[in-house]
Protein backbone atom coordinates (compact mmCIF):
# COMPACT_ATOMS: atom_id res chain seq x y z
CA UNK A 1 0.00 0.00 0.00
CA UNK A 2 1.51 3.09 -0.81
CA UNK A 3 2.15 5.72 1.39
CA UNK A 4 0.38 8.96 2.12
CA UNK A 5 -2.20 7.87 0.15
CA UNK A 6 -4.88 10.51 1.58
CA UNK A 7 -5.58 13.65 1.00
CA UNK A 8 -5.24 14.80 4.75
CA UNK A 9 -1.61 13.14 4.97
CA UNK A 10 0.09 13.72 2.08
CA UNK A 11 -0.73 17.47 2.29
CA UNK A 12 0.57 17.17 5.76
CA UNK A 13 3.75 14.93 4.72
CA UNK A 14 4.39 17.86 2.39
CA UNK A 15 4.07 20.41 5.08
CA UNK A 16 6.45 18.65 7.45
CA UNK A 17 9.25 18.00 4.67
CA UNK A 18 8.77 14.21 5.37
CA UNK A 19 8.33 14.08 1.46
CA UNK A 20 8.69 16.53 -2.01
CA UNK A 21 6.01 17.32 -3.86
CA UNK A 22 8.25 15.99 -6.45
CA UNK A 23 8.30 12.73 -4.77
CA UNK A 24 4.46 11.92 -4.39
CA UNK A 25 3.92 13.39 -8.18
CA UNK A 26 6.78 10.49 -9.17
CA UNK A 27 5.39 7.70 -7.12
CA UNK A 28 1.37 8.69 -8.24
CA UNK A 29 2.62 8.50 -12.15
CA UNK A 30 4.66 5.03 -11.14
CA UNK A 31 1.61 3.57 -9.85
CA UNK A 32 -0.71 4.78 -13.06
CA UNK A 33 2.06 2.86 -15.02
CA UNK A 34 2.32 0.02 -12.85
CA UNK A 35 -1.01 -0.74 -12.70
CA UNK A 36 -2.86 1.28 -15.67
CA UNK A 37 -3.11 -1.65 -17.86
CA UNK A 38 -5.50 -3.52 -15.46
CA UNK A 39 -7.45 -0.60 -14.40
CA UNK A 40 -7.08 1.54 -17.47
CA UNK A 41 -8.64 4.50 -15.43
CA UNK A 42 -6.77 7.13 -17.64
CA UNK A 43 -7.68 8.69 -21.19
CA UNK A 44 -4.51 10.67 -20.92
CA UNK A 45 -1.66 10.91 -18.49
CA UNK A 46 -0.40 14.35 -17.82
CA UNK A 47 3.08 13.32 -16.64
CA UNK A 48 5.34 16.11 -17.89
CA UNK A 49 2.76 18.92 -16.91
CA UNK A 50 2.40 17.48 -13.72
CA UNK A 51 6.11 17.00 -12.92
CA UNK A 52 6.63 20.36 -13.85
CA UNK A 53 4.17 21.86 -11.48
CA UNK A 54 5.27 19.48 -8.62
CA UNK A 55 8.65 21.33 -9.19
CA UNK A 56 7.19 24.38 -8.99
CA UNK A 57 5.39 23.61 -5.69
CA UNK A 58 9.10 22.44 -3.87
CA UNK A 59 10.42 25.83 -5.17
CA UNK A 60 7.80 27.50 -3.79
CA UNK A 61 6.66 28.57 -6.73
CA UNK A 62 3.17 27.10 -5.97
CA UNK A 63 1.13 26.99 -2.98
CA UNK A 64 -2.23 26.52 -1.27
CA UNK A 65 -3.83 24.21 0.08
CA UNK A 66 -3.67 21.46 -2.59
CA UNK A 67 -0.18 22.40 -2.94
CA UNK A 68 1.54 19.23 -4.50
CA UNK A 69 -1.30 16.91 -4.55
CA UNK A 70 -1.76 14.14 -6.91
CA UNK A 71 -5.15 14.74 -8.06
CA UNK A 72 -7.27 13.02 -11.11
CA UNK A 73 -9.57 14.65 -13.40
CA UNK A 74 -12.49 13.41 -15.19
CA UNK A 75 -11.84 13.52 -18.66
CA UNK A 76 -15.40 15.98 -19.20
CA UNK A 77 -13.65 19.02 -17.89
CA UNK A 78 -12.17 21.03 -19.63
CA UNK A 79 -8.35 22.25 -19.54
CA UNK A 80 -6.44 24.45 -21.75
CA UNK A 81 -3.77 22.05 -21.94
CA UNK A 82 -4.36 18.23 -23.26
CA UNK A 83 -7.54 16.88 -24.75
CA UNK A 84 -10.81 17.31 -23.35
CA UNK A 85 -12.48 13.63 -24.69
CA UNK A 86 -15.80 12.73 -22.96
CA UNK A 87 -14.61 9.16 -23.61
CA UNK A 88 -16.20 9.75 -27.28
CA UNK A 89 -15.20 9.67 -30.69
CA UNK A 90 -16.74 12.77 -31.25
CA UNK A 91 -14.48 14.38 -29.16
CA UNK A 92 -11.27 12.21 -29.48
CA UNK A 93 -8.72 15.24 -30.48
CA UNK A 94 -10.88 17.62 -28.94
CA UNK A 95 -8.68 20.75 -27.40
CA UNK A 96 -10.48 22.71 -25.37
CA UNK A 97 -9.68 26.64 -25.17
CA UNK A 98 -10.39 27.19 -22.11
CA UNK A 99 -9.77 25.89 -18.38
CA UNK A 100 -12.66 25.27 -16.57
CA UNK A 101 -13.41 27.05 -13.74
CA UNK A 102 -13.06 23.97 -10.86
CA UNK A 103 -10.02 23.14 -12.72
CA UNK A 104 -8.66 27.27 -12.41
CA UNK A 105 -9.98 26.73 -9.16
CA UNK A 106 -8.08 23.16 -8.19
CA UNK A 107 -5.17 24.70 -9.77
CA UNK A 108 -4.81 27.40 -7.93
CA UNK A 109 -5.04 25.88 -4.74
CA UNK A 110 -1.56 24.06 -6.16
CA UNK A 111 -2.95 20.58 -7.14
CA UNK A 112 -0.94 18.76 -9.54
CA UNK A 113 -3.33 16.95 -12.20
CA UNK A 114 -2.02 13.85 -13.06
CA UNK A 115 -4.02 13.17 -15.74
CA UNK A 116 -7.92 12.99 -17.27
CA UNK A 117 -10.17 9.94 -16.43
CA UNK A 118 -12.54 7.00 -18.38
CA UNK A 119 -15.94 7.98 -17.99
CA UNK A 120 -19.42 6.69 -19.64
CA UNK A 121 -19.30 8.49 -22.77
CA UNK A 122 -20.58 12.33 -22.10
CA UNK A 123 -21.66 10.68 -18.46
CA UNK A 124 -24.39 8.67 -19.74
CA UNK A 125 -23.66 5.07 -18.05
CA UNK A 126 -23.25 3.88 -14.27
CA UNK A 127 -20.77 1.07 -15.19
CA UNK A 128 -17.79 3.33 -17.84
CA UNK A 129 -18.38 0.68 -20.14
CA UNK A 130 -20.13 2.98 -22.66
CA UNK A 131 -16.76 4.51 -22.95
CA UNK A 132 -15.09 4.69 -26.77
CA UNK A 133 -11.90 3.91 -25.76
CA UNK A 134 -11.90 1.42 -22.70
CA UNK A 135 -13.62 -0.22 -19.95
CA UNK A 136 -11.81 0.80 -16.80
CA UNK A 137 -11.79 -2.17 -14.27
CA UNK A 138 -12.81 -1.95 -10.41
CA UNK A 139 -9.43 -2.15 -8.44
CA UNK A 140 -11.24 -4.59 -5.56
CA UNK A 141 -12.21 -7.19 -8.18
CA UNK A 142 -10.88 -6.66 -11.81
CA UNK A 143 -13.55 -8.99 -13.45
CA UNK A 144 -15.76 -5.43 -12.32
CA UNK A 145 -16.76 -2.25 -13.37
CA UNK A 146 -16.19 0.52 -10.87
CA UNK A 147 -19.36 2.27 -11.17
CA UNK A 148 -19.97 4.99 -13.73
CA UNK A 149 -20.45 7.65 -15.10
CA UNK A 150 -17.35 8.98 -13.35
CA UNK A 151 -15.92 5.14 -12.99
CA UNK A 152 -12.01 6.23 -14.13
CA UNK A 153 -11.95 9.06 -10.97
CA UNK A 154 -13.27 6.57 -8.76
CA UNK A 155 -10.91 3.30 -10.10
CA UNK A 156 -7.73 5.32 -10.14
CA UNK A 157 -7.95 7.19 -6.42
CA UNK A 158 -9.14 3.61 -5.46
CA UNK A 159 -6.03 2.20 -6.83
CA UNK A 160 -3.76 4.69 -5.23
CA UNK A 161 -3.17 6.65 -8.56
CA UNK A 162 -4.19 10.10 -6.82
CA UNK A 163 -5.12 11.47 -2.96
CA UNK A 164 -8.39 12.20 -4.63
CA UNK A 165 -10.34 13.11 -7.94
CA UNK A 166 -13.12 14.35 -9.15
CA UNK A 167 -16.35 13.42 -11.15
CA UNK A 168 -19.46 14.91 -12.34
CA UNK A 169 -23.12 13.81 -11.25
CA UNK A 170 -25.76 13.85 -13.20
CA UNK A 171 -27.99 11.28 -11.61
CA UNK A 172 -25.22 9.32 -9.17
CA UNK A 173 -22.26 9.52 -11.19
CA UNK A 174 -20.11 10.46 -8.08
CA UNK A 175 -21.86 8.74 -6.01
CA UNK A 176 -22.62 4.95 -6.82
CA UNK A 177 -18.95 4.55 -8.07
CA UNK A 178 -17.70 5.72 -4.73
CA UNK A 179 -19.69 3.52 -3.49
CA UNK A 180 -19.01 0.19 -5.92
CA UNK A 181 -15.29 1.93 -4.65
CA UNK A 182 -15.00 1.79 -1.19
CA UNK A 183 -14.93 5.41 -1.62
CA UNK A 184 -16.56 9.05 -0.25
CA UNK A 185 -18.34 10.88 -3.15
CA UNK A 186 -20.13 13.71 -2.63
CA UNK A 187 -22.72 14.96 -4.65
CA UNK A 188 -22.96 18.89 -3.74
CA UNK A 189 -26.57 21.42 -3.71
CA UNK A 190 -27.11 22.60 -7.72
CA UNK A 191 -25.45 25.95 -7.52
CA UNK A 192 -22.44 25.01 -5.07
CA UNK A 193 -19.92 24.15 -7.62
CA UNK A 194 -19.22 26.14 -10.70
CA UNK A 195 -20.33 24.22 -14.06
CA UNK A 196 -18.33 26.34 -16.12
CA UNK A 197 -16.13 24.27 -18.71
CA UNK A 198 -18.05 21.01 -17.65
CA UNK A 199 -19.32 19.23 -20.97
CA UNK A 200 -22.81 19.58 -20.43
CA UNK A 201 -25.35 16.18 -20.71
CA UNK A 202 -28.11 17.23 -18.42
CA UNK A 203 -27.63 20.95 -17.21
CA UNK A 204 -30.47 21.31 -15.13
CA UNK A 205 -29.17 18.02 -13.14
CA UNK A 206 -25.03 18.18 -13.66
CA UNK A 207 -22.86 18.94 -10.59
CA UNK A 208 -19.22 18.78 -10.24
CA UNK A 209 -18.04 17.01 -7.36
CA UNK A 210 -15.78 15.35 -5.08
CA UNK A 211 -13.90 12.04 -4.57
CA UNK A 212 -12.13 11.36 -1.65
CA UNK A 213 -11.15 8.33 0.25
CA UNK A 214 -12.22 9.85 3.85
CA UNK A 215 -14.74 12.49 4.85
CA UNK A 216 -11.54 15.13 5.77
CA UNK A 217 -10.38 14.78 2.64
CA UNK A 218 -14.11 15.43 0.90
CA UNK A 219 -14.27 18.38 2.51
CA UNK A 220 -10.86 19.50 1.81
CA UNK A 221 -11.90 19.90 -1.72
CA UNK A 222 -15.39 21.39 -1.68
CA UNK A 223 -13.54 23.87 0.53
CA UNK A 224 -11.28 24.38 -2.79
CA UNK A 225 -14.17 23.40 -5.71
CA UNK A 226 -17.29 25.58 -4.01
CA UNK A 227 -18.08 28.99 -4.85
CA UNK A 228 -19.77 31.23 -6.95
CA UNK A 229 -18.44 31.52 -10.71
CA UNK A 230 -19.66 34.42 -12.35
CA UNK A 231 -19.46 32.31 -15.96
CA UNK A 232 -21.77 30.14 -14.38
CA UNK A 233 -24.86 31.93 -13.55
CA UNK A 234 -26.43 28.67 -12.16
CA UNK A 235 -23.84 28.92 -9.59
CA UNK A 236 -24.68 30.65 -6.33
CA UNK A 237 -23.63 33.91 -4.64
CA UNK A 238 -23.52 32.39 -0.92
CA UNK A 239 -20.52 32.13 1.21
CA UNK A 240 -18.61 29.06 1.10
CA UNK A 241 -18.11 27.17 4.59
CA UNK A 242 -14.78 25.88 5.64
CA UNK A 243 -16.05 22.20 5.61
CA UNK A 244 -13.44 21.12 7.84
CA UNK A 245 -13.70 23.85 10.86
CA UNK A 246 -16.00 21.71 12.73
CA UNK A 247 -16.14 18.08 10.67
CA UNK A 248 -14.65 16.61 14.24
CA UNK A 249 -17.79 17.55 15.89
CA UNK A 250 -20.59 15.29 16.42
CA UNK A 251 -23.97 16.52 15.37
CA UNK A 252 -26.15 17.21 18.78
CA UNK A 253 -29.89 15.70 18.40
CA UNK A 254 -29.35 14.14 14.84
CA UNK A 255 -32.40 12.71 13.31
CA UNK A 256 -32.13 10.40 10.27
CA UNK A 257 -34.98 9.59 7.94
CA UNK A 258 -35.78 5.95 6.47
CA UNK A 259 -37.50 6.29 3.69
CA UNK A 260 -40.75 4.02 3.92
CA UNK A 261 -41.16 3.68 0.06
CA UNK A 262 -37.40 2.65 0.09
CA UNK A 263 -37.91 -0.53 2.10
CA UNK A 264 -40.29 -1.99 -0.46
CA UNK A 265 -38.12 -1.28 -3.59
CA UNK A 266 -37.15 -4.57 -4.98
CA UNK A 267 -33.71 -5.62 -6.12
CA UNK A 268 -32.06 -4.58 -3.07
CA UNK A 269 -29.15 -7.32 -3.04
CA UNK A 270 -29.35 -8.77 1.03
CA UNK A 271 -25.66 -7.97 1.66
CA UNK A 272 -26.05 -4.14 0.87
CA UNK A 273 -29.31 -4.35 2.86
CA UNK A 274 -27.60 -6.18 5.82
CA UNK A 275 -24.87 -3.54 5.71
CA UNK A 276 -27.35 -0.37 5.67
CA UNK A 277 -29.10 -1.51 8.47
CA UNK A 278 -26.25 -1.98 10.50
CA UNK A 279 -25.06 1.16 9.66
CA UNK A 280 -28.70 2.70 10.68
CA UNK A 281 -27.69 0.55 14.05
CA UNK A 282 -25.00 2.67 14.62
CA UNK A 283 -25.96 5.80 14.18
CA UNK A 284 -28.39 4.90 16.76
CA UNK A 285 -25.80 4.09 19.01
CA UNK A 286 -24.56 6.82 18.36
CA UNK A 287 -27.47 8.99 19.58
CA UNK A 288 -29.24 9.33 16.38
CA UNK A 289 -32.97 9.30 16.51
CA UNK A 290 -34.48 7.85 13.17
CA UNK A 291 -37.50 8.38 12.19
CA UNK A 292 -39.60 7.17 9.39
CA UNK A 293 -40.06 9.43 6.21
CA UNK A 294 -42.18 9.04 3.39
CA UNK A 295 -41.03 10.60 -0.22
CA UNK A 296 -44.26 9.31 -2.29
CA UNK A 297 -43.17 10.04 -5.63
CA UNK A 298 -40.30 7.46 -5.47
CA UNK A 299 -42.29 5.14 -7.70
CA UNK A 300 -41.97 7.57 -10.61
CA UNK A 301 -38.43 8.98 -9.99
CA UNK A 302 -36.53 6.71 -12.58
CA UNK A 303 -38.97 7.51 -14.78
CA UNK A 304 -39.39 11.12 -14.75
CA UNK A 305 -35.39 10.99 -14.70
CA UNK A 306 -35.00 8.96 -17.37
CA UNK A 307 -37.48 11.66 -19.29
CA UNK A 308 -35.84 15.06 -18.13
CA UNK A 309 -32.54 14.10 -18.46
CA UNK A 310 -32.00 12.65 -22.50
CA UNK A 311 -34.36 15.44 -23.25
CA UNK A 312 -31.58 17.81 -21.46
CA UNK A 313 -28.88 15.90 -23.75
CA UNK A 314 -30.89 16.03 -27.17
CA UNK A 315 -30.72 19.28 -26.53
CA UNK A 316 -27.38 19.86 -25.59
CA UNK A 317 -25.78 17.36 -27.88
CA UNK A 318 -27.26 19.04 -30.65
CA UNK A 319 -24.12 21.17 -30.96
CA UNK A 320 -21.84 18.05 -32.35
CA UNK A 321 -22.71 19.16 -35.65
CA UNK A 322 -19.42 17.98 -37.59
CA UNK A 323 -18.88 21.51 -38.29
CA UNK A 324 -17.72 23.90 -35.32
CA UNK A 325 -15.74 21.14 -33.06
CA UNK A 326 -15.67 17.25 -32.92
CA UNK A 327 -15.87 14.57 -35.57
CA UNK A 328 -16.46 15.24 -38.97
CA UNK A 329 -17.99 11.96 -41.67
CA UNK A 330 -15.57 11.34 -44.54
CA UNK A 331 -18.01 10.26 -46.43
CA UNK A 332 -19.29 11.84 -49.19
CA UNK A 333 -22.52 13.89 -48.39
CA UNK A 334 -24.99 15.71 -50.78
CA UNK A 335 -25.91 18.40 -47.82
CA UNK A 336 -25.66 20.00 -44.70
CA UNK A 337 -28.37 17.51 -43.04
CA UNK A 338 -26.33 14.42 -44.45
CA UNK A 339 -22.98 15.72 -42.59
CA UNK A 340 -24.70 16.16 -39.85
CA UNK A 341 -26.46 13.15 -39.47
CA UNK A 342 -23.55 11.02 -40.47
CA UNK A 343 -20.73 12.55 -38.53
CA UNK A 344 -23.42 12.41 -35.54
CA UNK A 345 -23.67 8.49 -35.94
CA UNK A 346 -20.35 7.76 -36.62
CA UNK A 347 -18.94 10.09 -33.44
CA UNK A 348 -21.31 9.03 -31.18
CA UNK A 349 -21.81 5.28 -29.36
CA UNK A 350 -24.87 3.56 -28.59
CA UNK A 351 -26.01 4.63 -24.82
CA UNK A 352 -25.56 8.43 -26.50
CA UNK A 353 -27.64 7.59 -29.39
CA UNK A 354 -30.45 5.72 -27.38
CA UNK A 355 -30.98 8.78 -25.00
CA UNK A 356 -30.67 11.26 -28.23
CA UNK A 357 -33.34 9.43 -29.54
CA UNK A 358 -35.10 9.00 -26.15
CA UNK A 359 -34.92 12.94 -25.10
CA UNK A 360 -36.10 13.62 -29.28
CA UNK A 361 -39.07 11.60 -28.93
CA UNK A 362 -40.10 12.93 -26.01
CA UNK A 363 -39.55 16.25 -27.04
CA UNK A 364 -41.39 16.17 -30.28
CA UNK A 365 -44.83 17.63 -31.52
CA UNK A 366 -47.96 15.95 -29.78
CA UNK A 367 -45.55 13.79 -26.86
CA UNK A 368 -43.90 16.64 -25.24
CA UNK A 369 -46.68 17.73 -22.88
CA UNK A 370 -47.08 13.79 -21.87
CA UNK A 371 -43.74 13.10 -21.47
CA UNK A 372 -41.43 16.05 -20.97
CA UNK A 373 -44.20 18.52 -18.89
CA UNK A 374 -45.44 15.87 -17.18
CA UNK A 375 -41.82 15.09 -16.09
CA UNK A 376 -41.36 18.34 -15.04
CA UNK A 377 -44.55 18.36 -12.82
CA UNK A 378 -43.04 15.41 -10.97
CA UNK A 379 -39.95 16.91 -10.45
CA UNK A 380 -41.86 19.84 -8.49
CA UNK A 381 -43.70 16.68 -6.42
CA UNK A 382 -40.60 15.01 -5.98
CA UNK A 383 -39.30 18.08 -4.51
CA UNK A 384 -41.48 18.73 -2.26
CA UNK A 385 -41.55 15.26 -0.61
CA UNK A 386 -37.58 16.11 -0.21
CA UNK A 387 -39.05 19.49 1.65
CA UNK A 388 -41.36 17.36 4.08
CA UNK A 389 -39.08 14.58 5.08
CA UNK A 390 -36.34 17.27 5.59
CA UNK A 391 -38.89 18.89 8.48
CA UNK A 392 -38.62 15.76 9.86
CA UNK A 393 -35.03 14.74 9.96
CA UNK A 394 -31.58 16.12 9.05
CA UNK A 395 -30.86 13.38 6.51
CA UNK A 396 -32.25 10.69 4.94
CA UNK A 397 -29.93 7.39 5.40
CA UNK A 398 -30.07 4.78 2.58
CA UNK A 399 -27.87 2.71 0.15
CA UNK A 400 -26.56 4.08 -2.62
CA UNK A 401 -26.74 1.07 -4.98
CA UNK A 402 -29.12 -1.49 -4.33
CA UNK A 403 -26.21 -3.93 -5.55
CA UNK A 404 -22.64 -3.62 -5.27
CA UNK A 405 -20.01 -3.89 -8.18
CA UNK A 406 -21.07 -5.89 -10.88
CA UNK A 407 -19.58 -8.23 -13.78
CA UNK A 408 -18.18 -6.20 -16.66
CA UNK A 409 -21.27 -7.61 -19.26
CA UNK A 410 -23.27 -8.43 -17.06
CA UNK A 411 -25.95 -5.79 -17.62
CA UNK A 412 -24.56 -3.74 -20.86
CA UNK A 413 -27.12 -5.58 -23.08
CA UNK A 414 -29.78 -4.38 -21.36
CA UNK A 415 -30.51 -0.62 -21.17
CA UNK A 416 -33.59 -0.42 -19.25
CA UNK A 417 -32.07 -2.14 -16.50
CA UNK A 418 -28.83 -0.53 -16.03
CA UNK A 419 -31.21 2.60 -15.61
CA UNK A 420 -33.17 1.09 -12.41
CA UNK A 421 -29.82 0.64 -11.13
CA UNK A 422 -30.51 4.42 -10.10
CA UNK A 423 -32.75 4.00 -8.04
CA UNK A 424 -31.67 6.02 -5.00
CA UNK A 425 -29.68 8.52 -7.03
CA UNK A 426 -31.74 10.05 -9.81
CA UNK A 427 -33.93 12.18 -7.26
CA UNK A 428 -31.05 13.89 -5.61
CA UNK A 429 -30.59 15.58 -9.09
CA UNK A 430 -34.59 15.99 -9.87
CA UNK A 431 -34.61 17.87 -6.61
CA UNK A 432 -31.13 19.82 -6.88
CA UNK A 433 -30.59 18.32 -3.12
CA UNK A 434 -26.87 17.86 -1.79
CA UNK A 435 -25.91 13.88 -0.99
CA UNK A 436 -22.80 12.05 0.12
CA UNK A 437 -21.49 8.09 -0.17
CA UNK A 438 -19.48 6.61 2.38
CA UNK A 439 -18.01 2.87 2.62
CA UNK A 440 -20.29 1.13 5.24
CA UNK A 441 -19.11 -2.62 4.86
CA UNK A 442 -18.27 -5.07 2.46
CA UNK A 443 -19.61 -8.09 0.81
CA UNK A 444 -18.74 -11.39 1.86
CA UNK A 445 -16.65 -13.92 -0.04
CA UNK A 446 -12.90 -14.62 -1.64
CA UNK A 447 -12.70 -10.78 -3.46
CA UNK A 448 -14.84 -8.61 -0.74
CA UNK A 449 -16.96 -6.05 -2.89
CA UNK A 450 -17.34 -2.44 -1.10
CA UNK A 451 -20.99 -1.11 0.06
CA UNK A 452 -22.29 2.29 0.04
CA UNK A 453 -24.06 3.96 2.35
CA UNK A 454 -26.25 7.32 1.33
CA UNK A 455 -26.92 10.23 2.87
CA UNK A 456 -28.99 12.80 0.82
CA UNK A 457 -29.77 16.48 2.93
CA UNK A 458 -31.39 20.02 1.89
CA UNK A 459 -29.88 22.40 -0.11
CA UNK A 460 -26.38 23.87 0.98
CA UNK A 461 -26.32 21.14 3.70
CA UNK A 462 -23.10 19.85 2.97
CA UNK A 463 -21.36 20.77 6.00
CA UNK A 464 -24.16 18.82 7.83
CA UNK A 465 -23.98 15.75 5.66
CA UNK A 466 -20.10 15.98 6.42
CA UNK A 467 -20.34 16.34 9.58
CA UNK A 468 -22.43 13.07 9.91
CA UNK A 469 -20.57 11.16 7.69
CA UNK A 470 -17.58 11.79 9.99
CA UNK A 471 -19.64 10.51 12.76
CA UNK A 472 -19.88 6.92 11.19
CA UNK A 473 -16.50 7.08 9.52
CA UNK A 474 -14.76 8.21 12.86
CA UNK A 475 -16.69 4.82 14.06
CA UNK A 476 -15.68 2.51 12.11
CA UNK A 477 -13.01 1.39 10.25
CA UNK A 478 -14.32 0.62 6.40
CA UNK A 479 -12.25 3.83 4.85
CA UNK A 480 -9.01 2.21 5.96
CA UNK A 481 -8.62 -0.87 3.59
CA UNK A 482 -7.49 -0.60 0.43
CA UNK A 483 -8.24 -2.49 -2.56
CA UNK A 484 -5.96 -5.83 -2.80
CA UNK A 485 -3.43 -4.38 -5.97
CA UNK A 486 -0.09 -5.52 -5.77
CA UNK B 1 -45.67 7.75 -36.22
CA UNK B 2 -48.60 7.00 -34.12
CA UNK B 3 -50.63 10.04 -33.05
CA UNK B 4 -52.15 8.91 -30.06
CA UNK B 5 -49.60 9.40 -27.31
CA UNK B 6 -51.29 6.59 -24.79
CA UNK B 7 -50.45 4.06 -27.38
CA UNK B 8 -46.63 2.85 -27.13
CA UNK B 9 -45.76 0.21 -29.63
CA UNK B 10 -42.80 1.44 -31.95
CA UNK B 11 -42.29 0.80 -35.32
CA UNK B 12 -38.59 0.85 -37.10
CA UNK B 13 -40.76 3.63 -38.99
CA UNK B 14 -40.56 5.55 -35.89
CA UNK B 15 -37.21 5.12 -34.92
CA UNK B 16 -36.69 6.18 -38.41
CA UNK B 17 -38.61 9.26 -37.97
CA UNK B 18 -37.33 10.28 -34.87
CA UNK B 19 -33.83 9.30 -35.83
CA UNK B 20 -34.04 11.97 -38.99
CA UNK B 21 -35.39 14.83 -36.27
CA UNK B 22 -32.61 14.14 -33.72
CA UNK B 23 -29.72 14.21 -36.84
CA UNK B 24 -28.82 10.60 -36.75
CA UNK B 25 -28.05 8.47 -39.70
CA UNK B 26 -28.72 4.99 -38.42
CA UNK B 27 -28.10 2.27 -40.54
CA UNK B 28 -31.08 -1.01 -40.52
CA UNK B 29 -29.10 -3.30 -38.39
CA UNK B 30 -28.82 -0.11 -35.50
CA UNK B 31 -32.69 0.98 -36.04
CA UNK B 32 -33.36 -2.68 -35.52
CA UNK B 33 -31.71 -2.84 -32.54
CA UNK B 34 -32.81 0.46 -31.33
CA UNK B 35 -36.71 -0.38 -32.15
CA UNK B 36 -37.55 -3.13 -29.05
CA UNK B 37 -35.12 -1.35 -26.85
CA UNK B 38 -36.29 2.42 -26.95
CA UNK B 39 -40.30 0.52 -26.41
CA UNK B 40 -39.18 -0.98 -23.12
CA UNK B 41 -37.51 2.20 -22.30
CA UNK B 42 -40.48 4.01 -23.04
CA UNK B 43 -43.23 1.43 -21.82
CA UNK B 44 -41.43 2.17 -18.71
CA UNK B 45 -41.30 6.00 -18.18
CA UNK B 46 -44.91 6.24 -19.28
CA UNK B 47 -45.16 4.96 -15.58
CA UNK B 48 -45.11 9.09 -15.21
CA UNK B 49 -48.74 9.26 -16.77
CA UNK B 50 -50.16 7.17 -13.82
CA UNK B 51 -49.02 9.90 -11.56
CA UNK B 52 -51.90 12.64 -10.35
CA UNK B 53 -50.47 15.60 -10.84
CA UNK B 54 -53.37 18.44 -11.57
CA UNK B 55 -52.73 21.70 -10.68
CA UNK B 56 -49.36 20.98 -10.25
CA UNK B 57 -46.29 23.80 -11.73
CA UNK B 58 -43.69 22.20 -14.07
CA UNK B 59 -40.15 22.52 -12.09
CA UNK B 60 -37.54 23.20 -15.16
CA UNK B 61 -35.01 23.90 -12.70
CA UNK B 62 -33.97 23.69 -8.90
CA UNK B 63 -32.75 26.77 -8.11
CA UNK B 64 -35.39 29.76 -7.13
CA UNK B 65 -33.15 32.23 -9.31
CA UNK B 66 -34.25 33.60 -12.43
CA UNK B 67 -33.34 36.51 -14.04
CA UNK B 68 -29.85 36.76 -13.20
CA UNK B 69 -28.46 39.85 -14.71
CA UNK B 70 -25.27 41.41 -15.60
CA UNK B 71 -23.64 44.89 -16.49
CA UNK B 72 -23.92 44.89 -20.83
CA UNK B 73 -20.21 45.17 -20.63
CA UNK B 74 -17.87 44.25 -23.34
CA UNK B 75 -15.06 41.88 -22.51
CA UNK B 76 -12.30 40.07 -24.50
CA UNK B 77 -13.66 37.07 -26.38
CA UNK B 78 -11.58 33.97 -27.46
CA UNK B 79 -9.12 34.87 -29.96
CA UNK B 80 -10.55 33.64 -33.60
CA UNK B 81 -7.30 30.63 -34.06
CA UNK B 82 -8.40 29.28 -30.94
CA UNK B 83 -12.18 29.46 -31.69
CA UNK B 84 -11.57 27.92 -35.12
CA UNK B 85 -8.76 25.19 -33.59
CA UNK B 86 -10.95 22.43 -32.64
CA UNK B 87 -13.13 22.61 -36.47
CA UNK B 88 -12.31 20.58 -38.97
CA UNK B 89 -12.64 22.51 -42.04
CA UNK B 90 -11.60 26.36 -41.97
CA UNK B 91 -11.53 28.64 -44.91
CA UNK B 92 -9.36 31.97 -43.43
CA UNK B 93 -11.37 33.33 -40.33
CA UNK B 94 -14.68 30.82 -41.36
CA UNK B 95 -15.96 27.13 -40.51
CA UNK B 96 -15.89 25.45 -44.01
CA UNK B 97 -19.07 23.10 -44.82
CA UNK B 98 -19.88 21.74 -47.80
CA UNK B 99 -21.90 22.79 -50.63
CA UNK B 100 -25.56 23.35 -49.71
CA UNK B 101 -27.72 23.03 -52.45
CA UNK B 102 -31.76 22.74 -51.63
CA UNK B 103 -33.81 23.20 -48.97
CA UNK B 104 -34.19 21.28 -45.64
CA UNK B 105 -37.56 20.03 -45.93
CA UNK B 106 -37.80 18.65 -43.03
CA UNK B 107 -36.72 21.13 -40.30
CA UNK B 108 -39.88 22.24 -39.11
CA UNK B 109 -39.91 18.66 -36.91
Amino acid sequence: MPEFDTLISARDAIRSKQVSAVELTRRALERIAQLEPRIQAFNSVADERAMGRAKAVDAGEITGALAGMPIALKDNLCTSWGTTTCSSKMLENFRAPYDATVVKKLEAAGAVIVGKTNLDEFAMGSSTENSAFKTTRNPWDTDRVPGGSSGGSAAALAAGMCVASIGSDTGGSIRQPAALCGLVGLKPTYGRVSRYGLVAFASSLDQVGPFGRTVADTALMMNVISGHDRKDSTSVPSAVPDYLADLETPLKGLRLGIVKEYDLASGIDPEVKRAVDAAVAMYKQLGATIVDVSLPTTPYGIAAYYVIAPCEASSNLARYDGVHFGHRTKEPVNDIIELFSKSRAEGFGEEVQRRIMIGTYALSSGYYDAYYVRALQLRTLIRRDFDNAFSQCDAIVCPTSPIPAFKAGEKSGDPLQMYLCDVFTVTCNIAGIAGISIPCGFTAGEKPLPIGLQLLGPNFSEEKLLRIARMYEAATEWHTRRAPLA
Amino acid sequence: MPENPDKDRLSVEDVRHVARLARLALDEERLAKFTPQLESILEYVAKIREADVTGVPPMAHALPLANVLREDVVEASLPIEQVLQNAPETDGRFFKVPKILGGDEDSAG
